[in-house]
């Protein structure tokens, strides 16, 4: 390049600095003394002290992770049926359904699909009596309904990649189609679908709003709690728990995307 | 002549379903492994997401009440034994007549302002989004997958504590204020959290990687060839920008647009932490009908309203891709 950009430079730097500075702040003000959270009063550990003390938040955290750890299982599951139907079987009844189905909730706005989930849920116990009022079961419905979606698009794109002389070449040397799939197919999009249960578990665990639709009285999950302590105002043992969470991701992404990273380059090898 | 006849009716269509049902009962039969790919997903789906949203039509057509649950029946046995089939379309007819009145309206100025919020901060997503995709795109592959990735990093982080951060760093006495005040180059601090601005603000920070990544996605198969003839014939690289990126790289741009605009149409969290009593968008007077009013039915009849008001930029949307990606060839 004969100039470099500078103007394109300056642009960018805003924009990284935009997505970053938020972040930033949030965990420098972890470790504030002072509980005004933008006062710097000194460095102190002691809100990540407190946090560990918040039975509260404690608890919600666990309620969240086991909901996410469910939630993001079958979604997996289903999200590879339905990528696998769509991407592979060709034509069938109810294709074009399916198709909108598992697209239509990516779009919809998540006040509708928890509203929508908390009518079903109340008309079907009015009907067979189940589900028995709303807790944890409900949320994880209707995250595994929202999270379906996004991992079938994730093991569908995977599989539009893939040409399927693989899985021809291993009908026709006599594998039934179930061995295919477990001994041929799995092993080619298991990146995908490590990728769509993490997104799937994030998922969960960040919901609020459907998660507050079609929550009980004892299901308060880790958003939930968080929104209420939110609401009164700024309360640093949120930005501890921000810091936690934004070093736990980091990590995972990272671990991941370098294990992803070795077992292509070992592939290509 | 032929008569019509109820009886034959009903016949054709008894026929016709268990038909349909052999048919299916055949595909089983035949192929169950194909069966079970299909019908768990499609079933689960049609219980846990196409029913509830029949039911959330149907209940827009009840009444609420004081009873557990809060809405009347539609279809009901009266003492008489008469069965009685209601549709109240009261919840319709107040929102229509809420829209009549322009000044005093609460759910039509909360679609209109939901609407021009998410169209102000799709643009200015657009704004900061473009250079960061292009930079991404024009980067050589070694810096091209970490800056990807530092895009989406954040994304994977809660968003409730993103638009938590934004409050820390707004407010009267927050950190950007502070921060302006120290340099001098305000005297007093900027009032923004609470304000649409901030609303803007918090959208664009939260869906920034949805418009990135078609962007980037699409500046990638440009070909450098075309700036370059651009540049030979004497076209000033501004020019070329907007001549021949710009026209070329439309299609990520519509597709990222789409994919802020829509979610930021319904949403909750933004408005209801970063905006002020008037930021009132369609999320917030739904959520607020329903937990505050606990108005089941007039809460269902404005989640019609806003299935409409997503459903038409969406079709708009689908159409323009199909148009513009061809047909995958099998």
């Amino acid at each position: 390049m004969r100039n470099r950009p500078y103007a394109l430079y300056t642009a960018m730097a805003f924009g990284y600095a935009f997505l970053y500075f938020p972040i930033l702040s949030l965990i420098v003000y972890s470790f504030n003394e002072s509980r005004l959270v933008t006062v710097w009063a000194g460095f102190s550990t002691k809100w990540y002290g407190e946090l560990f003390q918040n039975e509260a938040l404690l608890d919600a955290a666990q309620k969240s992770f086991m909901v996410a750890t469910v939630a993001a299982t079958f979604a997996v599951t289903l999200g590879t049926l339905a990528g696998l139907a769509l991407s592979r079987l060709g034509r069938f009844r109810g294709r074009t359904l399916l198709s909108i189905m598992t697209s239509a909730p990516l779009v919809m706005p998540e006040v509708m699909l928890g509203l929508s989930s908390l009518l079903l849920f109340v008309s079907m116990q009015q009907l067979i009596g189940w589900p028995d009022g709303r807790g944890m079961t409900t949320i994880t419905i209707a995250h595994i309904t929202l999270c379906t979606s996004y991992v079938t698009i994730i093991v569908q794109s995977r599989l539009a990649q893939l040409d399927d002389s693989l899985e021809e070449a291993a009908m026709d040397l006599g594998a039934r189609p179930w061995k295919v799939f477990f001994l041929v197919t799995l092993p080619i999009i298991a990146p995908a679908l490590i990728a769509g249960w993490l997104l799937a578990f994030t998922l969960s665990l960040d919901d609020l709003i459907i998660a507050s639709f079609v929550s009980g009285p004892d299901s308060t999950t880790l958003p939930i709690e968080v929104y209420s302590k939110v609401r009164l105002g700024l309360t640093p043992e949120v930005n501890a728990l921000a810091t936690l969470i934004i070093v736990f991701v980091a990590v995972v992404i990272t671990v991941v995307g370098w294990m992803l990273h070795r077992s292509r380059a070992s592939a290509a090898s | 002549m032929q008569t019509f006849s109820w009886t034959q009716l009903w016949f054709d269509v008894f026929r016709r379903m268990f038909a349909w049902l052999g048919s299916w009962r055949r595909e089983i039969h035949h192929q169950r492994g194909r069966a079970i790919v299909v019908g768990v997903p499609l079933v689960w789906l049609a219980v846990f997401f196409l029913l509830p949203l029949l039911i959330l039509l149907k209940i827009s057509f009840a009444e609420a009440s004081y009873e557990q649950p809060p809405f009347s029946a539609l279809v009901s046995w009266g003492e008489d034994q008469i069965l009685s089939l209601r549709f109240n379309l009261a919840n319709y007819a107040t929102l229509i007549a809420d829209c009549s009145d322009p000044a005093s309206s609460l759910y039509c100025y909360a679609y209109v302002n939901s609407l021009k919020t998410a169209a102000i901060s799709t643009v200015l997503a657009l704004l900061v989004g473009y250079p960061i995709a292009y930079g991404i795109a024009r980067a050589s592959s070694k810096w091209r997958l970490p800056l990807l990735l530092l895009v989406v990093l954040p994304f994977w982080t809660s968003s409730l504590l993103r638009t938590y951060a934004w409050i820390g760093i707004l407010k009267g006495n927050g950190v950007l204020n502070n921060t302006l005040m120290a340099l001098g180059l305000i005297q007093e601090p900027l009032e923004i959290l609470h304000t649409d601005i901030a609303v803007y603000i918090g959208i664009v920070y939260a869906y920034l990687p949805f418009m990135v990544l078609p962007l980037v996605a699409n500046l990638v198969k440009l070909d450098p060839l075309l700036l370059e003839a651009a540049a030979d014939l004497g076209c000033r690289p501004m020019a070329a920008f907007f001549r021949v990126t710009l026209p070329l790289s439309m299609p990520g741009v519509i597709a990222g647009s789409m994919l802020v605009f829509i979610p930021a149409v319904g949403e909750f969290v933004i408005p209801e932490l970063l905006g002020g009593p008037d930021s009132l968008m369609i999320g917030r007077v739904l959520w607020s009908e329903f937990f505050t009013n606990t108005d089941w039915p007039l809460a269902s009849a404005i989640a019609v309203a806003l299935l409409m008001l997503i459903v038409v930029p969406t079709l708009i949307f689908e159409y323009v891709q199909a148009k513009n990606s061809p047909e995958p060839k099998r």
